[in-house]
Order: structure tokens, then C-alpha cells, then sequence
């Protein structure tokens, strides 16, 4: 990636699409929120054995920082902010006497003697707390970054899309660390119904979505440019033969194949048990296998778009006028018919991205996603569905993983329309 | 006769900053035909859409007046203004394939209109569309009222446009380049019927169009158009003996002319290109194994030769298989059977290997400057792809240079070797297209219809451009096109092709001004003259 945007900062034309990316307010802002969730799931990926702790588990570095999180599980259910758990059961108190009422978190505003008069109070307190010190932070950070670089600075600070971005980052900087400041002393996002903390699954889950969206793609993609492209370039028989391919391919009802090729793999990890020890490496592998058979279920759509799209661009009077200079077949293709086929690659990847992420979801439900013991979003909306039903209804789930995903999908749209955008000549002189 | 029907006075009409109309005022009287000349983007189709209120919603107008009869149009509301639409002013647009809808028979559709303006029984309103159809000339009537946009010719498509503007009798015709798309000899046939109609019912006929030609044997008065601003309006008469504005002297001066050709001199030299019995069939397939029953005669054994340095034009309507042919020599598309000897080798056509050596001496000029270029490249990759297949003996150095030479040959600037395509108008494009032609020194251009797409005045400048080129260079040019005029201006020998075939080849001058055959007869008589003064 980096060796390619040097490449590209080197050759003057190349530049333009860059410099028009760098001043989209729009474009810019949602890179930063990708980036953004990126970095969360790398600090995610990245494992090592727990020394500190007594079991010497295998953990994230995202589990390192979020410690508290994970080690304050209530029992069930319990509303977010809340300080009492969301149902009631027999309460045995001190003096022996047992009552039939809401018991009290263990950890959730367990700091709290009198949480009705005290919480409102107590919630502003803190969140005035943190909103002082991430200020601070920033203004600290921005004073430092200003200083090291006196002399640029002055002038990128005039650009609008970086005041945007710089924006952005700070907005996200202050949500997060508001909402981590008041998660050690509250469950801001609830618990679910073993008592863990709602926030700490939903950032948990980015690393899956990001996984499953970007791996899968990554999969598809080669697969589908290439038969595409192929198909439509030559005819004839290749593309007879890829297009029997896909027909076939999409002929087999996808949750069928899905569920037969995970079955298989939890077959193989089950005969080969010393290979796959630990819980995550078991579910890792689970996650891996789905990304694979996703990838190659999901390419037949793309594939026939761009087949389509190029059976007309080899009639064009450019691709014959190559034909006539002489240039080899393969030149043509990689020359003339790639890069204007590649608008809608953008765009059908970055629509497959989002419902990725939301197929998971569906597949989870039907039992033959990611491991139940990995967290998604799926996994997070499969667990709500199930107290939808009740009253008062279990809502937070649900939320956080429609957040924390909408989120994701709204800054992958949205920047891959300004790439789209940017990279297309002729509308470089629009907008 | 001299009474005002349109006037229109003080117009203005802006894209965002952009004026395309800037402040004109005319007006046209009953029964008159008024036209509009100019070129394109001069805004003489937003001058007409404007007065129709048919402008795209990004589009901002202003009239001090317009009014239709003495009745204001431009206070007036929009459910009002339906009445006027189709009613009072009828309109015919440039492509009839795209302004029919191909799902509604061409009954319906004229159906329609009478419908919205007058009350009729069915039996009424279906003897309404018969009695419009003959009008409007059609063969089979009867049969046609049924049938659907995709089974009639161009010219009968333009024919049915021309009965849909007629259905609500209106008292003004609005026609938008009425025949661009149409050959020669149907362009002739619309604009007989155009004048006939115009006779019979004394409406008045707004027509625009790029055509000086056309438009000295249509007209009763020019105003000329240029970047929004009428910059002339005059009788007819008056106009062509002496325009006032240079920029109609200009256009004048740009016109090609047929007589032109008595200036060239044919001097016999070798010939570089000989073609013998070629042919380029499509098979038609049928049933479920596909069998071949029959072919389709696209290019039916044709025989001609071009001389070195010299110029061959190649004459034809749509359809008669000249592109084919070009094509075809170029092994762009699969010839069926002939021989070619080209610079003293000979091939088969069918077994002709595109070896490198032979794509170097043959290249192509596209129509469409648009489509022919690749819009994600820059313009010096453009240029240099060739070069880098054909001639890769070639440094990149080497190349570089070469590129900017060719820039300079075609007269354009050296900065655009790292611009893209889509920021040169289409004359630009044009000269990039040949450029990246010659970058490979080829012995024969083929240019098919490079002039069709441009303005007059853009078109003379690539004529004067490949003549040039042609003196320097001593390249031998295989010039197809359907406009006679651009013939005359440009060839040597000029063959005529029709249904496949060649029926008539000879000197330009010889075939210009005595054509033996009916069909080049007919085809001179329809091209659109400048009215002797």
C-alpha cells in the first residue's frame, strides 16, 4: 500500500486523484474513521500470553488495555448505566432476611451507596471529567504536533478537509475515551445475558466484521476480475465455460454449500484435535474457513457485471485502434479494459463489504457462521433477537452492533465514492 | 404574411455561471421559415428548449418577452403552458430512434397527442392518424399505424416525428437538426416533405442546424449563432450574397465545396494498395446446432487500388458496408475471401497474418474522436502505445521526443502530453487520433468519416490538417465517408459503394461532375447546395 502511494507520489498525474482525495471533506473524514476501526482491530490481532495473569491466557493487546472490561461481568442482563440488574431474583441480605427484587450490580455504580438520587448527578460528573481531561489531551497534542512542525503546519491548517479530519479525530478521540473513562465505573452499553460488558463485544466484534468484509473481498475479487474480464474479452468458449461455471456455481443454494464446507472443517479440527488446542485458534480457523467459502460463493455477481460491461468496451474504437497498433491481447486487457472497468469494481465491492458484515449475521443465526464463541456483530444481534419478545424490551444489543456497524459501512461507502470520484478523469474538473 | 407569430425578446439562459444564451431577440412571422444556424454549443437547441420550457432544472432563464400570437407564453403557468406544448408549437428532435418510445406502436404514440388536444371517438382519432401518416408521406399506412419503432428505416422514424408534431395542427414547428442523422438521400426526402407540408397547412418552420447548405434551400430568413449571442440575422437572399459578420463569413468560407475538386491534377504513380474480390460475409445462424443458412453480405467482392501519395474516397450511405471494408483491410474485422497487394506483398485476405510489419503500414482514423481514445490515459501514452509495440527498438527518450513532434505536426501544444482526452474538444481529439496514427509511419491512412463528428469550421481545419500531412509525407489516404462535399475538397479517386459493392470508381472529377451510374446520379442530386444568388 505504502510502496504504491509513493509510486503514485512521484508521477505528477498521479498526484491530481491523490490531492483530490486529500481535499474532500467527506472523503478524508471517513478515511480517519477507518483508520480508525482498523487500528482497533490490528491491536485486536496481535496476540501474546498473558504473564500478569494467573490462567496465562493467550490475549489481544486490545484485551490488555480493556482489562477492566472483561473482568467485571455481572450475572445477566442489566440496562445500560444501570445499577441494578435487569431482573429481579431472590436477594438474601446481611441480616438474614430474603426479599423478591432487583439485587444490585456487582461492579456497575457499585462505587454508588444511593444510586437513585446519586447516578444523574454522578454521570455528569464524570462525563465533564473526561471531556475536561481529553481537551487537555488534545489541545496538548495539537500544541506539539504545531511546534514540530512550525513551518508546515500554518499551511496545511488552511485546507478545510484536514481542519475536517483533525475535526473528526478529535470527536472520536473524546467519544472514546468519555466512553471508556465511564465504563470502569459503569456498563455504558448494558451487559448481555452471561453478564458481559455490550461495549467491550462491540469492539471486539470490528475485528471479525473487518476481517470477514476485507478477506473475503480479497478472495472474491481476483476471481471475479479475472473470469470476468476473460469472459467478456474473448468469448467463444471461455466464455462458455465460465459462464457455465457461475451458473452452476449459483444454481447451488449458498447457506447449503456454507454449512456443508463448515461442517467439514469442524469434522477435520476434530480429528486432527492436537493441531487445534487452544479456543482461538479454533475459532480463528473457523473464521478463516468462512471468509474462503464466502469469497467463493459470492464472485458470480461481480463476475457477470463486469462481463457485461466488458463485452461492450471491446468494441470500442479505442480497443480497435489498440488492435490495429499492434498491442498484444494481454496489454490490451491490462491497458484499456481494467481501468475502466475498475469504477465498478469499486462500488460493487464496497456494497459486498457491507453485506459481508451482514451476512455473517445471518449466518450466525442459522448456527453455521463464526464460532459462537467469537465475537460479531452477528453473534451480538443472534443473542438480542432472542429478548426482542420481552418486556421491557432488551434493546442495547442490538444497538450497539447496528451502531458500531453503521458506522463501518457509512465511512467505507463513503470514501470509496470519493476514491470512485477522484480516480475518474473526467469528472476531474467537476465539483 | 408579415405578421409576428414568435417573438422573443431579451433571453438569457445560464448553466451556474456559464451563459449559453446571452440576451437575444428575434421574432418569426406567420408562415415563414426562420433558421437558426450555428455551430455546436453556440446554444440554438437551448434557445428552442427555452421558448418550449423544456430546459434541464440546472438551467436558469430569463425573457424580458416571449410571446406566442400576441399572447405572453412566459407568465404563463405550467398546466397552462401543456396547452401550448404540442398544441400551438410542435417539435422534432435530432435522433427519432431515441425520441420514440419502442414499446408503443407508432399509432399509439401519434394516438396520443391527438388524444390530449381534441376530443375524438376511437374510429376518429384512429382515421386522424391514417390521414397524418399520409401526409406525412408514409408507404402502407395501414400496416404501419400497427407496427412498432425497431421495424421502420430512419427516414420513416423522422416521418412518424414529423406526424406526432403535426397531430396537434400547430401553428409553429420547432425542428432541432431534423436530419443530422439521416443519409443523404432521405436527409433530401424529409426536407421535400418538410417544405410540402409547410405549403399546405401555412404554418411556420423554425428550423436549427449546423447545414449552411441546407438551410439556402430551406430558408426565408438566417439568423446566425455564436457562443449564445445571435451575432446576424438576414434574408436568405441577402445573407448568401454578402454576409455582414465575419464569423458568417467565416462559416461560408469554412464550407467544403464540390467544385473544388477541378483543381486537383491526377497524375498517374504506382499503386501502394490493390484490393481484389474482397469479401467480408456474416454468417446467420439458425436452429439449435447453429447452422450456417445463410450470409450476410456486408462486403460483397470489391476491387479497387490506391496510388501512392494519393487519395482514395470511399462514398456510401449507412449500411453499405464502406466501414466494413476499412475494417476488414485492417484485419480488425474477419475477411471472408480476396487478395490484397499492398507495396508489391501479396496476401490472402483470409489468411493475412497481422504481423507486426503490416499493422505499421496501415492505420486508422476513427469517426467518433470521442470513443476512440481511452479517457483513463493520458494523451502521450496515447501516442506512444503504438510506438511501444510496433517500434520497440525505440528508448523511452526516443519516444518522448517523437511524441512531442507528432504534437507539433497536428498543431497542438506540447503541454498536453499529460492531459487526458476528455479535456480537448472534439477537433482536438481528432488531431490526437491521427497523431497517434502516424506515431507509427504508416504508408496508408484509413480514415473512416474523421470529419462527420466536427463543426464546419473545425471539419475544414482537419481537412487542411491530412492535406498537409499528406504533402509532407507522401501517405496515402482510404477516405471514407458519405459526404460528397468533403470529397470534393480532398480526393483523388473516388469509388461508390452501394449494398456491398462498388458500382461506380473513377477520377473525383469525372464522377463529381458526370456520374455514370443511377445511384451516384442520385446521390449528387440530394446532397444540399448553396442557392445560386
Amino acid at each position: 500500500m505504502s510502496i504504491l502511494l509513493g509510486f503514485m507520489l512521484r508521477k505528477p498525474h498521479m498526484q491530481r486523484p491523490l490531492r483530490k482525495i486529500a481535499h474532500s471533506r467527506v472523503g478524508l473524514s471517513s478515511l480517519v474513521v477507518l483508520v480508525f476501526f482498523v487500528v482497533i482491530g490490528v491491536t485486536d490481532s496481535i496476540h501474546f500470553k498473558d504473564t500478569e495473569s494467573q490462567t496465562q491466557d493467550v490475549i489481544s493487546l486490545l484485551d490488555y488495555f480493556a482489562k477492566p472490561l472483561i473482568n467485571r461481568s455481572e450475572k445477566t442482563y442489566s440496562a445500560p448505566f444501570s445499577a441494578y440488574q435487569y431482573s429481579k431474583e431472590n436477594i438474601t441480605h446481611a441480616d438474614g432476611r430474603s426479599e423478591w427484587g432487583y439485587p444490585r450490580l456487582q461492579h456497575g455504580g457499585a462505587h454508588l451507596d444511593n444510586p437513585e438520587q446519586q447516578k444523574a448527578r454522578d454521570i455528569a460528573l464524570k462525563v465533564l471529567t473526561a471531556l475536561l481531561r481529553s481537551c487537555g489531551v488534545l489541545l496538548l497534542a495539537f500544541l506539539l504536533v504545531v511546534w514540530v512542525f512550525r513551518r508546515q503546519s500554518i499551511k496545511y491548517l488552511q485546507v478545510p478537509s484536514i481542519n475536517m479530519a483533525l475535526l473528526t479525530c478529535a470527536v472520536l478521540f473524546t467519544v472514546f475515551y468519555t466512553l471508556g473513562y465511564l465504563s470502569t465505573f459503569y456498563h455504558v452499553l448494558g451487559t448481555d445475558k452471561v453478564g458481559e460488558d455490550v461495549f467491550y463485544q462491540a469492539i471486539k466484534s470490528i475485528r471479525t466484521g473487518l476481517v470477514i468484509g476485507s478477506l473475503t473481498t480479497l478472495i472474491m475479487l481476483p476471481l471475479a476480475i479475472l473470469f470476468g474480464i476473460l469472459a467478456g474479452f474473448f468469448r467463444g468458449w471461455v466464455d462458455d465455460a465460465i459462464q457455465f461455471i457461475y451458473t452452476t456455481l449459483n444454481s447451488i443454494p449458498g447457506v447449503l454449500l456454507i454449512a456443508a464446507s463448515i461442517l467439514m472443517v469442524q469434522v477435520y479440527m476434530a480429528n486432527h484435535a492436537e493441531d487445534f488446542n487452544s479456543l482461538l485458534v479454533r475459532s480463528d480457523m473457523r473464521l478463516l474457513f468462512l471468509c474462503l467459502i464466502l469469497g467463493v460463493t459470492s464472485w458470480t455477481g461481480l463476475c457477470r457485471l463486469l462481463r457485461a460491461e466488458t463485452l461492450k468496451l471491446r468494441e470500442m474504437e479505442y480497443v480497435q485502434a489498440a488492435t490495429a497498433l499492434g498491442v498484444s491481447r494481454s496489454t490490451i486487457l491490462w491497458r484499456h479494459i481494467l481501468p475502466n472497468v475498475m469504477h465498478i469494481v469499486l462500488i460493487s465491492v464496497v456494497l459486498d463489504f457491507s453485506s459481508l458484515v451482514l451476512a455473517e449475521a445471518v449466518l450466525s443465526y442459522i448456527n453455521i457462521g463464526v464460532d459462537p464463541t467469537t465475537y460479531s456483530w452477528g453473534n451480538m444481534i443472534n443473542g438480542a433477537r432472542l429478548e426482542m419478545a420481552r418486556d421491557p424490551i432488551v434493546w442495547w444489543s442490538l444497538t450497539a452492533s447496528f451502531v458500531f456497524m453503521f458506522t463501518l459501512v457509512l465511512a467505507a461507502n463513503l470514501f470509496a465514492d470519493t476514491v470512485r470520484n477522484a480516480f475518474d478523469p473526467r469528472r476531474a474538473d467537476h465539483d | 404574411m408579415t405578421e409576428v407569430l414568435l417573438k422573443v425578446e431579451g433571453l438569457q439562459v445560464a448553466f451556474k455561471q456559464d451563459k449559453v444564451v446571452d440576451d437575444i431577440s428575434f421574432d418569426i412571422k406567420c408562415g415563414e421559415t426562420f433558421a437558426l444556424v450555428g455551430e455546436s454549443g453556440s446554444g440554438k437547441s437551448i434557445t428552442a428548449m427555452s421558448v418550449l420550457r423544456l430546459l434541464p432544472s440546472s438551467a436558469r432563464m430569463q425573457a424580458s418577452d416571449i410571446s406566442l400570437a400576441g399572447e405572453s407564453l412566459h407568465e404563463k403557468s405550467e398546466v397552462d403552458y401543456c396547452q401550448v406544448r404540442g398544441k400551438k408549437i410542435g417539435l422534432i428532435f435530432q435522433d427519432p430512434m431515441s425520441s420514440l418510445n419502442p414499446v408503443m406502436s407508432i399509432g399509439e404514440q401519434i394516438g396520443e397527442v391527438i388524444q390530449l388536444h381534441f376530443s375524438l371517438t376511437k374510429q376518429q382519432r384512429r382515421d386522424r392518424v391514417l390521414h397524418l401518416l399520409k401526409q406525412v408521406e408514409m408507404p402502407q399506412p395501414e400496416r404501419r399505424i400497427n407496427e412498432y419503432p425497431h421495424q421502420l428505416s430512419g427516414g420513416q422514424r423522422q416521418r412518424v416525428m414529423i406526424a406526432i408534431a403535426l397531430a396537434g395542427e400547430p401553428d409553429l414547428l420547432i425542428a432541432d437538426e431534423p436530419t443530422t442523422a439521416l443519409d443523404v438521400t432521405i436527409q433530401a426526402q424529409i426536407l421535400e416533405l418538410l417544405k410540402s407540408i409547410q405549403q399546405q397547412t401555412g404554418m411556420a418552420l423554425w428550423l436549427i442546424s449546423h447545414d449552411l447548405a441546407l438551410v439556402s434551400n430551406m430558408a426565408d430568413r438566417i439568423a446566425v449563432m455564436q457562443k449564445g449571442k445571435i451575432v446576424e440575422t438576414a434574408v436568405t437572399h441577402t445573407f448568401f450574397q454578402h454576409a455582414q459578420h465575419p464569423y458568417s463569413q467565416q462559416l461560408l468560407a469554412a464550407l467544403p465545396d464540390m467544385e473544388s475538386c477541378r483543381k486537383n491534377q491526377a497524375q498517374a504513380t504506382e499503386s501502394l494498395l490493390k484490393v481484389d474480390d474482397f469479401k467480408v460475409y456474416y454468417p446467420i445462424r439458425k436452429g439449435i446446432f447453429k447452422r450456417v443458412v445463410d450470409h450476410v453480405r456486408a462486403v460483397d467482392g470489391v476491387s479497387f487500388s490506391i496510388a501512392k501519395g494519393k487519395t482514395l474516397a470511399l462514398v456510401g450511405e449507412s449500411g453499405c458496408g464502406k466501414t466494413t471494408l476499412g475494417k476488414g483491410l485492417l484485419n480488425l474485422s474477419p475477411a471472408s475471401a480476396g487478395r490484397i497487394i499492398f507495396d508489391g506483398a501479396e496476401f490472402e485476405a483470409q489468411q493475412m497474418v497481422a504481423s507486426k510489419d503490416f499493422r505499421a503500414q496501415m492505420q486508422i482514423v476513427f469517426q467518433d474522436p470521442y470513443a476512440a481514445m481511452n479517457p483513463r490515459m493520458l494523451v502521450g501514452d496515447i501516442i506512444e502505445e503504438g510506438m511501444q509495440s510496433l517500434r520497440p527498438e525505440l528508448s523511452s527518450a526516443e519516444r518522448q521526443q517523437r511524441v512531442v513532434s507528432l504534437l507539433q505536426q497536428v498543431d497542438l501544444p506540447e503541454s498536453s502530453v499529460l492531459r487526458y482526452p476528455h479535456e480537448f474538444s472534439g477537433g482536438q481529439r481528432q488531431r490526437i487520433c491521427i497523431a497517434r496514427a502516424l506515431a507509427v509511419e504508416p504508408k496508408l491512412l484509413i480514415c473512416d468519416e474523421p470529419t462527420s463528428a466536427l463543426d464546419v469550421s473545425v471539419q475544414a481545419q482537419i481537412i487542411r490538417l491530412l492535406k498537409k500531412i499528406q504533402q509532407q509525407q507522401g501517405l496515402s489516404y482510404l477516405f471514407i465517408t458519405h459526404d460528397l462535399a468533403v470529397v470534393g475538397e480532398l480526393a483523388d479517386d473516388v469509388a461508390v459503394m452501394y449494398q456491398g459493392k462498388i458500382v461506380e470508381q473513377g477520377g473525383v472529377e469525372q464522377v463529381l461532375t458526370q456520374p455514370r451510374h443511377e445511384y451516384t446520379q442520385t446521390l449528387i442530386a440530394a446532397v444540399p447546395k448553396l442557392k445560386e444568388a
